[in-house]
């Protein structure tokens, strides 16, 4: 009984959502093994070979992999996958790429986005935005299945896995990569940050949403938005926290201007501690709010960035 | 070149579901139900390839109960040339049982094109059109969010963790819409008239030789755990006390 991770990775570094991934699919199926397929991406295995219960490590280092593009990452799980008893991919935009190509090919129904695992074949996944948390049992044969990582600890570093290097799968040629446009920030990655700073509509203009950033700074805390926010052009789409943009449950999530559409909790719900700042004191986000403050935006923003450099933070 | 476009009818954005008492799933009786709004996007978007006189035909797809006519209906009013209603019993029917049903479809429609939505927020599985162009052995353009057609070839602009990433496919191909490819249009009291002529033709699931049993079993369908009351602060330094006192403040 055996389990394959797919990791991910930008060529240089293993990212955080692999870790979680190994969590669940060491519950499902141990012990783990991770393909790493990319373009010189040894780093990355060996960062993968690192991690705690992991026993080996594939690694598929070709051109064909540099974007994991999905054709070719279908082709390339395919000619390892039946020696796994499970399949599992983060449920990144890459994970949600590839998983379920691999799934329709080894016509096995995928189980996606779950958040626990309670018998090998039984999964806990949340349906309707949230509203609903389903528990299916898969059908024998091997499992596919995408992980949402906020519901899994990361494993530990202390693993000392064997590298196998792997020849890579005929490439269909049907896709190439043409061209990306990245959101550069120093800030910590929406998914894994420990403090997540969202706009919605309530902050105007893209000029405004920088009132956020300077609190961000000071708490070293990612910075997300709405949809409403996203749609008007106010931040870059991968800001988007809700039920079809970002999972996040960090320790604080503070909800500036944002009224708490079904589709936003989805995606922040699940958060330790929830704040809400919003001048409508029936906004729904005060339902789901630790801690609200019924005040308008510009006038508490500026209060509160003063307030916490008197107290020292940041 | 044709364009396919499957839509499925879900119970409406707006509407928060209620779980049954005896958590056998969720209420769904005197809900709200509409077109997933990942498929208006897609329509929109084929519609548009016909008016740009990319596409020659449209014709809109759903997998579903007698019901889901009525979705096929608000494709044909926003400008689709006719539909095809597989029927169902009302159960719901798993992504890769709808991917076959659209295999078989496409094989008999030969479309250049199909465009799913990313998702259907019934189920938030984020499936069917990976499956479907896996099914087919075609490229994909997933979570568009621009669209480039040109001769035999698509650029798709995708929405990714990360930012944007462009790829470059090969037609035939999938391509599946995220919020951000277009604005879709609502349907005019003519075009509503006027689609209420255009054909929808009626088949089954056995007609295209899929088995829609179910292969997952459903154990229950549970509330999600709620979150206990908050409280109202009166002042900036109010809420950084209590969150100091929760020690989330670093
Ligand atoms: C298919 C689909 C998918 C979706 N997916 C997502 C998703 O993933 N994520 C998501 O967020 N949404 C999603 N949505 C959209 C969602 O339904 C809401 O429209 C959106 O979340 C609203 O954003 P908002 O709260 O910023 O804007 P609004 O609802 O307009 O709220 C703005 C809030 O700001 C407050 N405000 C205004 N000015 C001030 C001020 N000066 N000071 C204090 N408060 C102020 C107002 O009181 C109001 O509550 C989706 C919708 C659909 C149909
Ligand atoms: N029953 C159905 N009938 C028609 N299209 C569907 C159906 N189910 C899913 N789809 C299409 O597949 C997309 C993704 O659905 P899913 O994979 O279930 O999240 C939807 O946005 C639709 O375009």
């Amino acid at each position: 009984m055996t389990s394959l991770v797919i990791a991910e990775h930008d060529n240089a570094a293993l990212k955080d959502a692999t870790h979680k991934t190994v969590t669940a699919a060491a519950a499902i199926s141990a012990p783990v093994h991770v393909l790493v397929a990319g373009a010189d991406c040894a780093a990355v295995a060996e960062a993968a070979a690192k991690i705690a219960g992991v026993e080996k490590v594939l690694l598929a280092d070709a051109a064909p992999y540099a974007r994991q593009l999905a054709e070719p990452m279908e082709a390339l799980i395919l000619s390892v996958a039946d020696g796994y008893d499970a399949i599992l991919a983060p449920a990144t935009t890459t994970g949600k790429n590839i998983l379920p190509r691999v799934a329709a090919r080894l016509d096995t129904p995928q189980v996606s986005d779950i958040i626990a695992v309670i018998a090998p074949d039984t999964f806990e996944h949340p349906i309707y935005a949230g509203n609903a948390i389903e528990t299916v049992q898969a059908p024998a044969g091997k499992k596919l299945v995408t992980v949402r990582t906020t519901a899994f600890q990361a494993a530990a570093e202390g693993g000392n896995a064997a590298i196998e290097k792997i020849a890579a799968a005929a490439d269909p040629g049907t896709s190439s990569f043409a061209g990306e446009e990245l959101s550069q920030s120093a800030r910590p990655e929406l998914t894994s940050a420990k403090i997540v700073i969202s706009g919605g509509r309530g902050l105007g203009s893209a000029e405004n949403f920088k009132l956020l950033d300077k609190i961000a700074d000071r708490l070293h805390a990612a910075v997300g938005a709405s949809r409403a926010a996203v749609d008007a052009g106010y931040v870059p789409n991968d800001y988007q926290v809700g039920q079809t943009g970002k999972m996040v449950a960090p320790d604080l999530y503070i909800a500036v201007g944002i009224s708490g559409a079904i589709q936003h909790l989805a995606g922040m719900k699940d958060s330790r501690v929830i704040v809400a700042i919003n001048k409508d004191p029936d906004a729904p986000i005060f339902q789901v709010a630790d801690y609200g403050l019924t005040e308008d935006l510009f006038k508490v923003l500026p209060e509160l960035d003063e307030e916490l450099g008197k107290r020292g933070i940041g | 070149m044709k364009v396919l476009v499957p839509v499925k009818r879900v119970v409406d954005y707006n509407v928060k579901v209620r779980i049954k008492p005896d958590q056998s799933g969720v209420d769904l009786a005197n809900v709200k139900m509409s077109m997933n709004p990942f498929d208006e996007i897609a329509v929109e978007e084929a519609v548009r390839l016909k008016e740009k006189g990319k596409a020659t035909e449209v014709v809109a797809v759903s997998i579903g109960p007698q019901q889901a006519a009525e979705t096929l209906r608000t494709a044909l009013a926003m400008g689709a040339d006719r539909g095809i209603l597989v029927k169902t019993d009302g159960a719901a029917v798993e992504p890769l049982a709808v991917a076959k049903i659209l295999k078989a479809i496409a094989e008999a429609e030969q479309p250049g094109f199909v465009i799913t939505g990313k998702q259907a927020i019934d189920d938030d599985a984020n499936q069917v059109g990976q499956m479907l162009a896996a099914l087919l052995g075609w490229p994909q353009g997933t979570f568009a969010h621009a669209l480039e057609l040109e001769g035999g070839s698509a650029k798709i602009t995708r929405e990714i963790d990360g930012g944007l990433q462009t790829v470059a496919v090969t037609l035939p191909a999938v391509m599946t819409t995220d919020l951000r490819l277009n604005q879709p249009r609502y349907a005019s009291l003519p075009n509503i008239m006027k689609a209420k002529k255009k054909p929808i033709e009626e088949k089954t699931p056995a007609d295209y030789g899929v088995d829609v049993t179910p292969r997952f079993k459903v154990l229950k369908v549970s509330e999600p755990p709620k979150r206990g009351g908050g409280v109202k602060v009166a002042s900036v330094s109010e809420l950084l006390d209590k969150l100091q006192a929760e020690g989330v403040l670093s």
